[in-house]
């Protein structure tokens, strides 16, 4: 059940009043605006973000992944500009610790890793973030491994790929059709 | 800085050069139809408004990018948040059309109590970004406060108004259905907005468990034929409060303002505060406004016989307050000690939703700017009539088939299941009326000043036992429709925005019959100040459920066709 999707269309119609701010804006104290956070991000960074997003949303016969819709630079940008400085730093030590994971588990880093190994060194990250939401008091910090899949989420499927690739996107429709037929295996739209 | 309103009399080229027909304070919607309707009957107008210019489609600059071209996706930013606290909660503010809202940090106020004031400083103002739904009022509404004793006694009835609302509808292009509601009065309508198929299917499932109820498509001023030679028709994109470059919805950039200056008698004046109104005791009128610039802070007055205050009511609230004399030592027209109380919003933020099974083989095409609405259904007759409040409240809302969230994992199958059409779900909100109370109000700061140095707006407004009586059955209704209407897992919410966050804020100039109760008269003209006339929110006697504007839009047409015969007979 897409509950979180109806409630945020119902919101918009709503005036937006429902939902408060997303999660990753959960923080309070903005950052400090005297250097900019994204400078933190290396080539390196962005190239390890692409491939941790590439494994949550890869690619497949008919679109194109994370990589191709270049969700590491998003993220940067995003952590950047609209996270409190508290989730920035939450993020940004999550690639390290991301890495130290696979370490642990396959002694190698991240990117040295196979597809398969990659898939499931993330399948256990998220099963450690459903188990972490269980018991995460309001005021601890979202796990860093929670954001980099939603902000992959959110990228990708406000990308040009995901939006024209992976889904259906009109940028003026011209009409309102309130019945159209559909069947299983269509493609949503993307906006 | 304030001078000698006395000495500017002497300074004849002054008056020679800066001397108009009319003058409209203001450029939002009510400023953009009282511009329109001056030019039309011929008076060399002056409309000043105290942002930047914003012209129609050249300054929509943004709307076109797709999402991918958007650097957050419409996000906001931390940035945004600090600039902005205020402004960043609305709905309507994303990474383009925030450009058409105030940054806080400039345009402070005071707030005794919480109370979210919404801005936009530009020309066209918040008719930019405005909700657009339209909903004609009637004598229910017209007689609410005559008959339950809050507030004051509206001077005039629908059927005063009621030619001035097809007027304006006809022009401003509205959609919507003819339905034959009492409490909701049809109008000229552009052809309707189609319900979607879950939509009616609901529809028709009230219609069979209420008796009392309906749920009809929303009226709204997005155009669903072309209206005029260049406006709309809505091409679906649902990114109206970023303009529309196709003119789909009625804005004073795109309709009034462009019709005004089609006269020749146009001049609009960007980047102008009014500080003041000034004021002749001899004469016993206005003889026209002090304006800051907002960039130079020079000074400059403008004169003319008639003055439209347009400024939104807080603004226009504002601008009244520090227009002091000897004769107002309280602010112009104010000897009724009215202006600045009687604050309303309406009470929001509060409904149901829950989801519609059985349609999995029906989908939507395009993204409809608008939704559907439950009229109101309480305290219109004596068989609705509640015992524990009074007045009422309406739902808008709306159904759709957002996209599967709910998939689990990463990798190809947790990408493929994110890619099709999730259920469908259906909410509805409700929106209330908010009772007149002589302390909810608006007043000067005693401390603090603008960067233009007026005194800032100092804010402290409530909603009490009857708003919060009628919250309750809000709620429970919401609750009650859907789930009568066969929709799955219903639950409720409440968010409980701050007063102003509506965006309906009105009453604090009220129209009334007696000049010891009220500021303005059944002609929305000042009782102690004949010349001047007020057509915004301000003007608003009680505040109904129905969403505003287009009852300004009719205030205002009214009002000038009266001030126009007025000034022909010699009278003002």
């Amino acid at each position: 059940m897409n509950r979180r999707q109806a409630v945020s269309r119902v919101a918009l119609l709503l005036g937006g009043t429902i939902l408060g701010a997303e999660f990753f804006l959960s923080g309070c104290k903005a950052p400090n605006n005297d250097k900019n956070f994204a400078d933190n991000f290396t080539e390196k960074d962005i190239a390890f973000l692409n491939e941790v997003a590439e494994t949550i949303i890869p690619t497949t016969p008919d679109s194109g992944g994370g990589k191709a819709a270049k969700v590491g630079e998003f993220m940067k940008i995003m952590v950047a500009d609209c996270y409190f400085e508290n989730d920035q730093k939450v993020f940004y030590a999550g690639i390290e610790k991301l890495n130290q994971a696979s370490k642990d588990q396959f002694s190698k880093g991240f990117m040295n890793l196979s597809a398969d190994d990659r898939t499931a060194l993330l399948t256990k990250l998220n099963d450690e973030v459903k188990e972490y939401k269980k018991n995460k008091k309001k005021e601890d910090p979202t796990h860093y491994f929670d954001m980099m899949k939603q902000l992959t989420l959110t990228g990708y499927f406000t990308s040009e790929v995901g939006c024209t690739q992976a889904l259906r996107y009109e940028a003026v429709p011209g009409r309102y059709d309130g019945a159209m037929d559909y069947k299983k295996g269509d493609k949503a739209w993307a906006t | 800085m304030p001078q000698d309103s006395t000495s500017v009399h002497l300074n004849i080229t002054g008056v020679k050069v800066h001397s108009y027909d009319a003058i409209v304070v203001g450029s939002g919607i009510s400023g953009g139809w009282a511009a329109k309707e001056l030019c039309e009957k011929g008076l060399k107008t002056l409309v000043l408004e105290r942002g930047r210019d914003v012209r129609h489609i050249k300054d929509y600059d943004g709307t076109q990018l797709n999402p991918w071209e958007r650097p957050h996706r419409n996000q906001q930013t931390t940035t945004d948040k600090q600039n902005s606290p205020i402004q960043s909660k609305c709905y309507a503010f994303n990474e383009v059309s925030k450009k058409f809202f105030v940054n806080d940090n400039d345009h402070p106020y005071e707030q005794s109590k919480p109370f979210d004031w919404v801005r936009g400083y530009h020309v066209g103002g918040r008719s930019l970004m405005w909700g657009r739904q339209c909903y004609r009022w009637s004598d229910i509404d017209f007689e609410a406060n005559l008959k339950d004793g809050h507030g004051v006694d509206w001077p005039i009835r629908y059927n005063d108004l009621a030619p001035w609302y097809t007027y304006v509808e006809k022009f401003a292009g509205i959609s919507g259905s003819k339905e034959g509601l009492p409490q909701l009065p049809d109008g000229d309508f552009l052809p309707p907005m189609q319900m979607n198929v879950v939509e009616q299917h609901v529809a028709a499932q009230i219609r069979k468990n209420f008796n009392d109820r309906v749920m009809i498509i929303g009226r709204v001023a997005n155009h669903t034929t072309k209206v005029g030679t260049n406006r709309g028709p809505c091409q679906y994109r649902d990114r109206c409060h970023e303009g529309c470059p196709f003119g789909g919805y009625f804005s004073s950039n795109s309709a009034t303002l462009p019709a005004a200056a089609n006269t020749g008698n146009l001049t609009i004046r960007p980047f102008s505060v009014v500080s003041e109104i000034l004021y002749d005791k001899e004469k016993r009128k206005a003889t026209g406004v002090r304006v800051i610039d907002a960039n130079t802070l020079e000074v400059t007055e403008y004169f003319a016989p008639v003055i439209f205050l347009n400024a939104s009511t807080l603004g226009t609230t504002q601008i009244l307050l520090q227009s002091k004399s000897e004769a107002f030592p309280n602010g112009l027209g104010n000897g009724s000690d009215q202006i600045g109380r009687n604050l309303m919003d309406h009470h929001y933020g509060i409904g149901a939703w829950g989801l519609v099974e059985g349609f999995d083989d029906k989908y939507t095409a395009g993204r409809r700017p608008n939704g559907i609405y439950i009229p109101r259904f309480r305290n219109i007759n004596k068989a609705t009539e509640r015992k524990d409040y009074v007045r009422g409240f309406g739902y808008q809302g709306g159904a759709s088939r957002g996209r599967v969230t709910d998939a689990e994992g990463i990798g190809a199958d947790y990408k493929m299941a994110l890619l099709e059409p999730g259920v469908w779900g259906i909410g509805i909100g409700a929106w209330g009326e908010h009772l007149p109370y002589e302390d909810n109000t608006a007043t000067l700061s005693t401390e603090k000043t603008d960067k233009w140095g007026l005194p800032l707006l100092k804010i402290d407004c409530t909603f009490r036992e009857n708003e919060m009586k009628m919250r309750v059955d809000m709620r429970e209704s919401a609750e009650e429709i859907l789930t009568k209407a066969g929709a799955q897992h219903v639950s409720s919410h409440d968010g409980s925005p701050n007063p102003g966050f509506c965006i309906h804020e009105m009453g604090t100039a009220r129209m009334g019959h007696d000049p010891k109760t009220s500021v303005l008269n059944k002609w929305n003209q000042m009782h102690e100040v004949p010349n001047v006339f007020i057509t915004d929110g301000a003007s608003m006697s009680s505040s109904a459920c129905q969403n505003p504007s287009v009852t300004y839009m009719a205030l205002t047409a009214r009002a000038v066709d009266y001030a126009v015969k007025e000034l022909k007979k010699g009278n003002l």
